[in-house]
């Protein structure tokens, strides 16, 4: 009997997709912006800085460093709590009239996603070995272009810590939740129908959304996988 | 006007001295060796006349312009000087591009795939390129460094111990590839080694450094045909050994350099002089063999040193002997500490000064 509801999720998950059920394509549609956004935001933003922690000294480097590892597991509901403070209309941020809008939803996931990147970044950066620089300078390079050829060297690194900065992104449900509010058609995604339909007693279509949320998943962790090994034959 | 020329060069690190007043000069053409014990300071000298690092005192002139002049002017200094180190670092990519980085750092996009060939081929690496670095065996590595180094054309070739930990093949191979690079290209070249006999089989000019003073200088058969205490103290590593020779027939010589040792080698010296065996040029066996070589001693393994292409032991045989093999030969051999073995080698490996 326990089974029942995961084979039912199965064909179910298989037959939305096929049937193209446009409700459940604009889930996946806006759970792929809202997280996709936050990460690519969250690169760009956090590999820069991730880099120029990693390559320069200065006082309080340690400090910075064991704030960006606690920022790193920050649980989503508290930065949910924190940008609805931060939206709602009595919040500093009120008067933009964010809450309740993907833009909500993805300023909470940047949040989450960016000191992942940050942190793995430094410590891929940071484990290069020392003598690249020196190889790098003295076969002629620029201060820039000893940067981009150390940046090179950490390239797994850097792709696992955007890896890890979207697994958080797409599965947190806590914080899309509080400043999403889940509303249908509008900031509804996978992972709050998921505990929409789980609340409802639609254990098979809450099964579905979790596996078309998996599938997702795999194949945008396919793609930068791929783009981590490209070039290394080793 | 030297090619390049130091002045009272001082680096010092926190508390610690590691070069203290250095003065050379190094023409245009020479092959200038800078020997000494590890820890004498021949890292941090290279590292200051390759512009990476600044001099704490004192000055650097290449090609009479003073270095310590503004970053982009260094820089286009630096450009023209190249460098191996000791332990060979590779890019994480194929040997193509990494002798290819050099060039295109420098903007340069003519013919790159010929001139990374040109390299290949001046290292014994030809059809290489595909290969990925971090697959190179140690020997490979500093060669493709060397590819490197050269691709761009360097006036001034630097050199920091690039044999040591190496087999006895890619040893001899990257001396003669640096030989021709001094005498064919033409490239001046500074080369840091606590190997006496490679000192003296390559360089013309020898610089003896001591705890980060220069010791001596001059004429490599000057420095070396007398060599100091100081110059013996850290040879006996490389297997050097004073003694008397006594000529016999066919331009060969007897040397007795006591503990009842005798070698034969190939001079019509006599008197006192020092001999240096390269440790690469004994055969090691654990059976007495018959062969050409005219020297043959028995002994015991003291110590056994993995280096990162070969196995360097410590052999006993009344007086210490260092040999290096290869990995391989290390275990065909099965030895061991105590493990009793022969050394072989010729009259004509043993250099005589």
């Amino acid at each position: 009997m326990q089974f029942d509801p995961i084979l039912e999720g199965l064909i179910r998950a298989f037959w939305l997709l096929v049937t193209l059920d446009p409700e459940v394509y604009s889930i996946m549609f806006l759970t792929l912006r809202v997280s996709g956004i936050a990460v690519i935001l969250a690169t760009v933003v956090g590999i820069p800085l991730g880099a120029a922690v990693a390559l320069r000294d200065f006082f309080g480097k340690r400090s910075l460093m064991s704030l960006v590892n606690t920022l790193m597991g920050l649980p989503p509901v508290v930065v949910g709590l924190f940008v609805y403070l931060l939206l709602s209309a009595s919040g500093p941020l009120g008067p933009l009239q964010l809450l309740y809008t993907p833009t909500a939803m993805i300023i909470a996931q940047l949040i989450i996603a960016a000191p992942i990147v940050v942190g793995v970044t430094v410590s891929a950066v940071g484990s290069v070995d020392k003598a690249i620089r020196d190889k790098a300078l003295s076969l002629g390079a620029t201060r820039l272009q000893l940067t981009l050829t150390i940046l090179r060297e950490a390239k797994t690194g850097i792709v696992t810590s955007v890896i890890l900065a979207f697994g958080a992104a797409i599965s947190e449900v806590g914080a899309v939740m509080i400043v999403g509010g889940n509303i249908r058609w509008a900031t509804r995604v996978l992972t709050t129908a998921i505990v929409f339909e789980t609340e409802l007693g639609e254990f098979s279509v809450a099964i579905a959304l979790g596996i078309i949320l998996l599938l997702m998943a795999f194949i945008i962790n396919w793609i930068l996988t791929r783009m981590q090994w490209s070039g290394l034959r080793r | 006007m030297a090619l390049i020329e130091t002045e009272d060069l001082t680096k010092t690190y926190a508390e610690t001295v590691a070069l203290r007043n250095v003065s050379v000069r190094i023409e245009e053409g020479d092959f200038f060796a800078v020997v000494g014990p590890s820890g004498a300071g021949k890292t941090t000298l290279l590292h200051l006349l390759d512009l990476l690092e600044e001099p704490s005192n004192g000055r650097i002139l290449f090609s009479g312009i003073d270095t310590a002049s503004p970053d982009q002017d260094r820089l286009t200094l630096r450009r023209q000087i190249g460098i191996v180190f000791q332990r060979s670092i590779m890019f994480n990519t194929s040997v193509y591009d990494n002798v290819a980085y050099p060039l295109r750092i420098r903007g340069i996009k003519n013919d790159i795939d010929g001139r990374v060939d040109e390299a290949l081929e001046l290292v014994g690496l030809e059809g290489f390129e595909r290969r990925h670095a971090l697959t190179l065996s140690g020997g490979e590595a500093q060669r493709v460094s060397l590819a490197q180094a050269m691709v761009f054309q360097p006036r001034l070739l630097l050199l920091d111990e690039p044999t040591a930990n190496l087999d006895p093949r890619n040893v001899s191979i990257i001396e003669s590839i640096v030989s021709k690079i001094n005498h064919q290209e033409q490239v001046t070249v500074v080369m840091a080694t606590h190997n006496i006999a490679q000192a003296e089989q390559l360089a013309s000019k020898v610089a003896v450094l001591r705890e980060g003073v220069l010791a001596e200088v001059g004429d490599a058969s000057e420095v070396l045909r007398k060599p100091s205490e100081l110059l013996m103290s850290f040879a006996a590593s490389v297997n050097a050994y004073s003694g008397e020779a006594h000529p016999l027939d066919d331009g060969l010589a007897l040397i007795d350099i006591g503990d009842n040792i005798r070698i034969e080698a190939a001079t019509r010296k006599k008197g006192k002089v020092t001999v240096f065996i390269r440790p690469e040029e004994i055969i090691l066996s654990t059976v007495p063999i018959k062969s050409s070589a005219r020297n043959t001693l028995k002994g015991k393994v003291t110590g056994i040193t993995d280096l990162t292409d070969g196995v360097q032991l410590k052999v006993d045989a009344e007086r210490e002997f260092t040999v290096i093999i290869t990995k391989k030969s290390f275990n065909d051999l099965r030895l061991n500490l105590e493990s009793e073995v022969h050394l072989n080698f010729k009259a004509t490996s043993v250099r005589v000064i």
